[in-house]
């Protein structure tokens, strides 16, 4: 078991760490949410410059050699900043779906620009109805002589505003497939809206678009391991933007105990708070462990045991996630709750932590399926 | 003892029932199960229309304009106004400020103030903290300078909810700087409209207006606004402080609220199946279910104490706190129950008072509107009103003799 980071991972999370801390404040984030798109343009070419686009792929994947481990150190360091920037839904989700899924061709172009910075893709599979169950799609493909009629409703789709490539789900005879489909494509429709995070979300609908057959990626039928492995990679990335969050509410919260007075003294000095900062230390702690284990879930070879240590690590982080920055506003007081200050938007990104990608309940459920596999 | 109601109290309770369906209108209603504050027309609205009939503040003694019902008819009242719908009305006014006056205000005050809360005519705020007087209220530093018949007030409040809407501000002032803390403390009603007077607004993470800041520049308030005596304004502001916790078991909202996320159960679909069906969430809803149970009684306990029982205080802080979190975990649940749209970001479209970026309207059915907003801002409920760990140190101190 070899649980400290490489010179190189260390490398890189200093050089995240680093430049959220000079260009990713509060304030400029703020102004980001205001902004057309919700992110910034330029800062995502800087995130391709650094190598960022591409620090979770393999180098036949046209990314720098990384796995799992590179994804989600990036990811806990952009957690910590709050960034707003498609990472998520692009680099991690859109891309394994891509890598496990593209023939040389489309991983070629797709990779290669997401990498590069050029090229926003994102995951069109998810729709309402589905929560957290990625088998239940009920939007179609219909084969014609010309290539495919594709028809149904996606929700809540992160990336979804500002995606370039549309990689949509869809039932076929043979199961279920994915297409990529052009954000401009006839036919589709894109409702955006914010996510409780400030993300940008949207809901797509596709009144019979028209795609030839070189819209298909991987086989007919043949796509429901491939998205679930990339959801599975969306909630560990997800869980490690968590443990950075939480990290950062925990120290700010500390700091700020130790600054404010009332009573005529600062309330760091009150035992029952510090009991309740030494419970979002242990919580954090166990999150923060509990994140290696999802990562490490996610090289496991078998898929379903891929998914129960996901889902276990969803449901551990999430739920602590929520705890930690919940706490973190109490004991600000008044200016907790607040828009204009940080620690609020904190527990935004763990409310949707918690609900993205399938709610606790169906972590717990996935979980102890295989649990109670096991045991049989 | 018997904890079902007498079935005279039932027949009440029906009666209201149907009397505030009867009177509630249909637009109040329907904005008023959305997730948002209540809007400022729809509160003044309803208010005169309860007023006509006498039950704007029921809850008040009888020669106020409220009724002599039984603490447990008042309370049935309010269960039955939240399972309607109706909109909060302003507690400041008919919570905070209103007993205030009739207890401890001379007659010019209450004649002048009384009816015209009644009739929803006049909104208040309530300012009392300030930027370093938060769970410390007796830091509070806002001066207020006697010159001739009036004070001149110079300082700033802050979270002072509604200050944007309200006509009117009851405040805690410093009137004696040299005395001990609680002692040099005024009760000064004061109109918003005064030269001086400014506020500024502060948005809370449900992208909502409701808070701001009050600053007094010179602001020249008559003495014949001082409630009570001067510098004994702390006694009256401790009389009121109780009455907020009383009224913040809020269960009448929590057993509104509980109702509406097993609609949300009953609509929302796992598995093709309504969520309500699912064993997993079943058993939540169920676990709420008994914990609201638990606090109703406590609140029943509450309303069959004396009035002078040296234990009421205390059980008072006890409602606060389980009520207070009860109410954020139920609004967590609703945001849980309603899967991808509780974690949608929807405008208030039909208040006025969103944050000055209006997010667009997410595709959704009409159950999910307002969830999200009401789960953030119910992150205050733990902190407002006295923050929870200062009620633990109450129930500590006076209940536990620690
Ligand atoms: C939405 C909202 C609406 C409000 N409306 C009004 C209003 O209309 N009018 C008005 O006057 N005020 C209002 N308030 C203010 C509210 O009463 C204060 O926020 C509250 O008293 C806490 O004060 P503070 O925010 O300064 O926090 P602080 O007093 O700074 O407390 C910060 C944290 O420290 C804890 N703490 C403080 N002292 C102790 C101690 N001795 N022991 C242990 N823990 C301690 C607190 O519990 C809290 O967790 C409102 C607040 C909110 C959030």
């Amino acid at each position: 078991m070899e649980l400290s980071l490489t010179s190189e991972q260390v490398a890189l999370k200093d050089s995240v760490r680093r430049l959220c801390e000079r260009d990713y404040g509060f304030e400029h984030r703020r102004g980001l949410l205001r902004s057309a798109e919700g992110f910034s343009r330029d800062l995502w070419s800087t995130f391709a410059e650094l190598g960022w686009t591409g620090a979770g792929l393999s180098e036949a994947d046209y990314g720098y050699g990384g796995g799992p481990v590179e994804m989600a150190i990036v990811q806990e360091e952009m957690g910590r900043a709050l960034v707003v920037e498609p990472y998520l839904s692009c680099v991690v989700v859109a891309a394994t779906a891509i890598a496990a899924l593209g023939d040389a061709d489309q991983r070629e172009r797709m990779l290669s620009g997401i990498v590069g910075g050029e090229t926003l893709v994102a995951l069109a599979h998810n729709e309402v109805a589905m929560r957290g169950d990625d088998a239940e799609v009920a939007t179609t493909a219909a084969q014609g002589p010309d290539g495919w009629h594709l028809n149904g409703r996606k929700g809540f789709v992160l990336g979804g505003p500002t995606a370039d490539i549309l990689l949509v789900s869809a039932r076929t005879p043979g199961g279920i497939s994915l297409f990529e489909v052009p954000a401009k494509a006839a036919g589709l429709g894109l409702t955006a809206y914010h996510a409780v995070d400030g993300r940008r979300v949207a809901d797509i609908a596709l009144a019979d678009v028209q795609l030839g057959p070189e819209a298909l990626i991987g086989p007919e039928g043949g796509a429901l391991t491939a998205i679930e492995k990339a959801v599975d990679f969306g909630v560990i990335g997800l869980m490690a933007e968590c443990v950075g969050a939480m990290d950062a509410a925990l120290w700010l919260t500390r700091d700020y105990l130790k600054t404010r007075k009332q009573f005529g003294t600062t309330l760091n000095s009150f035992q029952a708070l510090q009991h309740r900062m030494a419970d979002m230390l242990v919580e954090t702690e166990l999150a923060r462990s509990m994140l290696m284990a999802g990562v490490a879930a996610l090289s496991h070879p078998d898929p379903a045991a891929r998914r129960a240590g996901v889902s276990a690590a969803k449901v551990q982080i999430s739920e602590a996630a929520i705890k930690v920055t919940a706490e973190a506003i109490q004991l600000h007081g008044g200016i907790g709750v607040t828009e204009e200050y940080v620690v609020g938007h904190f527990y935004k990104r763990a409310v949707l932590a918690r609900g993205l990608f399938g709610g606790i309940d169906r972590h717990l459920q996935r979980f102890a399926a295989q649990a109670l596999k096991e045991v049989a | 003892m018997n904890f079902t109601l007498d079935p005279e109290d039932a027949a009440f309770q029906a009666e209201m029932r149907t009397l505030i369906r009867d009177l509630l209108p249909e637009g109040i209603a329907r904005r008023g199960r959305r997730g948002f504050h209540a809007t400022h027309d729809d509160i003044r609205d309803w208010m005169r229309i309860l007023n006509a009939r006498g039950l704007a503040a029921t809850h008040w003694p009888v020669e106020h304009g409220g009724t002599d019902w039984s603490p447990l008819r008042k309370h049935l009242f309010q269960v039955e106004l939240r399972a309607a719908g109706a909109p909060v009305p302003d507690q400041a006014a008919l919570e905070l400020v209103g007993p205030v006056i009739y207890t401890f205000g001379d007659a010019g005050q209450k004649a002048r103030y009384l009816p015209e809360i009644l009739n929803g005519d006049t909104f208040w705020c309530q300012g009392f903290s300030e930027p370093n007087a938060g769970s410390d209220l007796a830091s509070l530093k806002t001066s207020a300078v006697r010159d001739g018949d009036h004070y001149v007030v110079n300082g700033q409040k802050t979270w002072t909810s509604e200050a944007h809407k309200a006509d009117m501000m009851f405040a805690l002032v410093r009137t004696d700087a040299d005395a001990r803390p609680q002692a040099g403390i005024s009760f000064l009603l004061i109109d918003m409209k005064s030269p001086g007077v400014s506020v500024r607004p502060i948005y809370t993470i449900n992208e909502g207006l409701s808070v701001n800041e009050v600053f007094f520049d010179n602001v020249r308030v008559p003495v014949e606004n001082l409630v009570g005596e001067e510098n004994r304004g702390w006694g009256y502001a401790k009389f009121l402080l109780t009455n907020e916790r009383t009224m913040s078991a809020e269960t009448p909202h929590t057993a509104f609220d509980l109702a509406m996320v097993k609609d949300i159960a009953r609509r929302e679909l796992r598995d093709g199946r309504p969520l309500i069906e699912d064993p997993l969430f079943a058993a939540r809803l169920a676990r709420f279910e008994i914990e609201l149970m638990a606090l109703q009684a406590a609140v029943y306990r509450v309303l069959h104490m004396a009035e002078d029982d040296p234990a009421l205080n205390a059980t008072a802080s006890v409602l606060k706190l389980r009520g207070s979190e009860l109410r954020q975990r139920i609004a967590d649940l609703a945001v849980e129950a309603l899967g991808d749209h509780g974690l949608a970001v929807f405008p208030d479209v039909e208040g006025q008072d969103n944050m000055d970026v209006l997010a667009p309207v997410p595709p959704a059915p009409d159950h999910a509107a307002g969830w999200l907003s009401r789960a953030m801002f119910r992150r205050a409920t733990t902190i407002y009103g006295g923050a929870n760990e200062i009620q633990r140190t109450i129930v500590a101190k006076s209940v536990l003799g620690l």
